[in-house]
């Protein structure tokens, strides 16, 4: 029951050419990694580089793997093979490195707990066993309520935000941990449109301003396509990864999502073939 | 029906020397349970608690038969029922509620053919299905009250992993909590919690200790900590006025002692300032919850609100 990441020694890590600081490293690196769910085999060979300031969208239809993707990476689920490197390291499960926004439904949000202590509660393994939460926890708390502008709700109950303060609650969360990584679960579900984008400014400004690499699972395309400086097409495995310009062989989309060339997917991508036919 | 005045005399009064003991052991459970009671309400674990407290009942025969401590013996039952549904139902093929209903009735029966085989038992077993003030052994006071403070100790000390927990599980466990031994932390505070109270309350009866008082709780506060305090005062209180009033009135303690604590709910369902019936009606005209009422107002005119003068992107 030997899993790679036990193997990957912190020695073979530091001979690793990632540990240079170079803001080009990637912060996040996912080799080979394979899954195996109930006998299925969910995820194989899934590479994938995010560097410091990437917002990187995970895009495949379902069934495909993100979320797997996502947990692999979190450890909560146990890669058959491969191995996941954050900073150059074997990521351990209990990763402070990485933090993780669940799915928005994942959270008791008719617990009676106010914005700021359910920011706090991300930071409960660190504060650690028997101990009651610091200066440094406070501070950490305020900066990530600060960087979701969400302060001037800090008092209030969880149950009485609407759906785009619950994701920027969970955002600031993980946020509190400080950590490099950044993995967002699907955050857009059930959001509407101006929500959405608001949300999409913040986690690109949580990329390009502080150099947070992000990864990101989301459904819908267009905005992906629109704020995501990489996109990863997940397949079952990785299809393939690029700038969204970089993307524009509709072969890759047919085959990451099983459709067809009329799909009004690829029209809505901009990436209709039925006009270059016509010109043959 | 007596007067207050002659209820103090009688627990004054050394003849009646069982009566002291009963109303101390009765409000000291309550509080306890109501603690206790309120991870389980905010968690949604009514069900498990319902399981523990059948549970501990072949713990209850075996002691009764063997002539051990009912305390002792209840415990190791419960906490064994308890590991074993959080063991088992580590097989995702069955839902936990699944292997409660096995467990917890199994236990049942087993504590019903356990009593039956100690002579007069229909006696005994009403006892431990209603509850009864008289025979409370002088050293189950002090079992009581040093269980009682080591039991509110551990949830003091555990509580915000338990919050951590019951906010998100996912989360916990990507963060590195052990949620597995923190769920088993909670059963056996649950089961501990049940075991104090079956004493007064009796079996059947003993639930109602966890989850009204918090559930009562619940509605009147949206602050953790105020509920927390609240559960216990409102659990010690019901005991309280629960035993006055079943000794006055000649009523059973333990189905008196509920009923006062159902008042107390029904009271705060209709009336608490927020999340009653009354004062929903008052906001709305209607009985909305506000989480319906933010998700229907439209998230974007609240988004827009929230980041009003805030310069974006």
């Amino acid at each position: 029951m030997t899993t790679s990441a036990t193997t990957a020694t912190p020695d073979r890590a530091v001979a690793s050419p990632a540990e240079a600081p170079s803001p080009e490293a990637a912060v996040l690196r996912v080799r080979d990694v394979a899954v195996e769910l109930g006998g299925r085999l969910v995820l194989h060979d899934a590479n994938l580089d995010v560097r410091a300031g990437e917002l990187v969208g995970l895009i495949g239809p379902n069934g495909a793997g993100k979320t797997t993707l996502l947990r692999s990476i979190l450890g909560l689920v146990r890669r058959r093979s491969g191995e996941v490197l954050v900073d150059g390291a074997a990521a351990r499960g209990a990763s402070t490195s990485m933090g993780y926004v669940p799915q928005r439904h994942e959270f008791a949000w008719d617990f009676p707990i106010s914005v700021e202590d359910a920011v706090m509660s991300g930071r409960v393994r660190r504060i650690g066993w028997l101990r009651r939460a610091g200066v440094a926890d406070y501070r950490a708390t305020r900066e990530a309520l600060d960087r979701v502008r969400m302060t001037h709700l800090r008092k209030r109950p969880v149950g009485e935000l609407s759906g785009g303060q619950r994701q920027r609650v969970l955002v600031a969360r993980a946020l509190a941990l400080g950590p490099g990584v950044l993995l967002l679960d699907e955050p857009f579900t059930g959001l509407d449109v101006p929500t959405q984008e608001l949300l999409t400014d913040l986690f690109a400004e949580l990329a390009r301003e502080d150099g947070k690499a992000v990864l990101m699972t989301t459904h819908d395309l267009v905005a992906a396509m629109h704020a995501c400086t990489r996109i990863c097409l997940l397949n079952r495995t990785v299809v393939a990864t690029g700038t969204p310009a970089e993307l524009d062989d509709p072969a890759l989309w047919m085959r990451a999502f099983g459709i067809s060339q009329t799909s009004p997917l690829l029209s809505a991508l901009g990436l209709s073939t039925t006009d270059r036919k016509a010109d043959a | 029906m007596i007067s207050l005045g002659e209820f103090i005399q009688d627990l004054l009064n050394p003849d009646l020397a069982f009566l002291p003991k009963a109303l101390l052991v009765a409000v000291m459970s309550s509080v306890v349970c109501g603690v206790i009671g309120c991870h389980v309400v905010l968690r949604g674990m009514a069900f498990i608690g319902d399981a523990v407290a059948h549970a501990v009942f072949p713990g209850l025969a075996i002691a009764f038969v063997l002539q051990g401590s009912l305390v002792i013996g209840g415990a190791v039952a419960g906490v064994v029922t308890a590991v074993l549904v959080a063991v088992f139902s580590q097989n995702r093929r069955l839902k936990e509620d699944s292997i409660i209903g096995v467990f917890f009735v199994a236990a049942f029966a087993l504590g019903i053919v356990i009593i039956s085989t100690a002579p007069g038992y229909a006696g005994s077993l009403q006892q431990f299905l209603f509850g009864s003030i008289t025979g409370i052994p002088d050293e189950d006071v002090y079992v009581v009250a040093i269980a009682g403070a080591i039991l509110l100790l551990v949830a003091f000390l555990l509580h915000k992993e338990f919050v951590a927990v019951s906010l998100d599980r996912e989360m916990a466990r990507s963060a590195g909590l052990p949620v597995f031994w923190l769920d088993l932390a909670l059963y056996v505070l649950v089961t501990i919690a049940i075991v104090l109270s079956v004493q007064t309350i009796g079996n059947i009866l003993v639930l109602a200790l966890l989850i009204t008082p918090a559930a009562a709780a619940r509605l009147l506060t949206d602050r953790l900590g105020l509920m927390m305090f609240l559960a216990p005062v409102i659990g010690g209180a019901s005991a309280l006025v629960g035993l006055y009033l079943s000794w006055s009135l000649d009523l059973p303690a333990g189905g008196t002692i509920v009923l006062v604590a159902t008042a107390v709910f029904l009271v705060a369902w209709f009336f608490a300032p927020r999340h009653g019936l009354l004062a929903r009606r008052r906001r709305h005209g209607s009985a909305r919850t506000p989480e319906q009422e933010a998700e229907n107002q439209g998230v974007a005119a609240g988004e827009r609100a929230t980041l009003g003068g805030v310069p974006t992107g």
